[in-house]
């Protein structure tokens, strides 16, 4: 059980070169939580993968050519929950639509939701008012 | 992207010298493995010691690089890997698609 709470709000424009920037908070958060018994070197590494493929996943939705646009990534943990959700401005597209990699005949794209989803407890794709929020949720107990 | 190229037994050894692979820095990966097979180099170890991390963008640009090469009748194999990097691998399955050795002397080796 993790008694602490941790909240973070970051904003920035959607370029990649954030991207080590984000991951690092998630690996980081992932290192000083307070009475995590899991493997802690995996949940840092998992935690760093999954914020960069969202960010990723949510620059790729961004708005075309807005250079002013941006993500805005929260990471939130209470209690044993850990809620990281990630904001585009784009058209959205089917979280439900995007399918398993074929592993016998893998192809370059398409495994950054699978590892999303993997790796974590639930992961939704909705509209709210003019931003598409992908919320990732983690149980941690 | 710091990378390193050397020629040892018949064979291009890329070396990465940046502890992140992921979507920012990937491409660069891919089109520089793609440049290699181009050239005839077809026979390619990727040295990932320094990687400490590697996200799917990652991931593809090594798949890339491997199915080119192979559709040159080349290989294109990977080499000491970090722990959570190979686990990456495993999780998708691709540690079946890829030769994998635990250093540059095995590689040759095979």
């Amino acid at each position: 059980m993790c008694s602490s709470v941790i909240q973070v709000e970051v904003i920035i424009p959607t370029q990649t070169k954030y991207l080590d920037l984000i991951g690092s908070i998630g690996e980081h958060i992932a290192k000083e939580l307070d009475g995590y018994s899991g493997d802690r070197e995996a949940l840092a590494y998992h935690l760093n993968l999954v914020l960069t493929e969202a960010t990723v996943n949510a620059i790729k939705h961004a708005k075309f050519h807005d250079p002013k646009d941006t993500v805005r990534i929260t990471i939130y943990i209470r209690e044993n929950e850990l809620n990281i959700k990630v904001y585009d401005h784009g058209q959205g597209f089917d979280l439900e639509s995007v399918p398993l990699p074929d592993f016998d005949h893998p192809k370059e794209g398409g495994m950054g939701i699978f590892f999303i989803r993997t790796l974590m407890d639930s992961v939704t794709y909705t509209r709210q008012g003019d931003c598409n929020v992908l919320e990732i949720i983690k149980y941690l107990s | 992207m710091n990378l390193h190229l050397e020629k040892t037994n018949g064979c291009s050894v890329l070396f990465i010298k940046e502890e992140r692979i992921d979507a920012h820095n990937a491409g660069e990966l891919k089109e520089t493995i793609l440049r290699l097979i181009e050239q005839g180099e077809i026979n390619i170890i990727i040295q990932l010691e320094h990687v400490r991390f590697i996200d799917s963008s990652g991931l593809g640009a090594l798949l890339s690089g491997h199915k080119n090469a192979e559709a040159k009748s080349g290989r294109l194999a990977i080499a000491n890997l970090q722990q959570q990097v190979l686990s990456m691998f495993e999780l998708t399955r691709l540690n079946r698609i890829f030769d994998i050795y635990a250093d540059l002397n095995e590689a040759f080796e095979t």
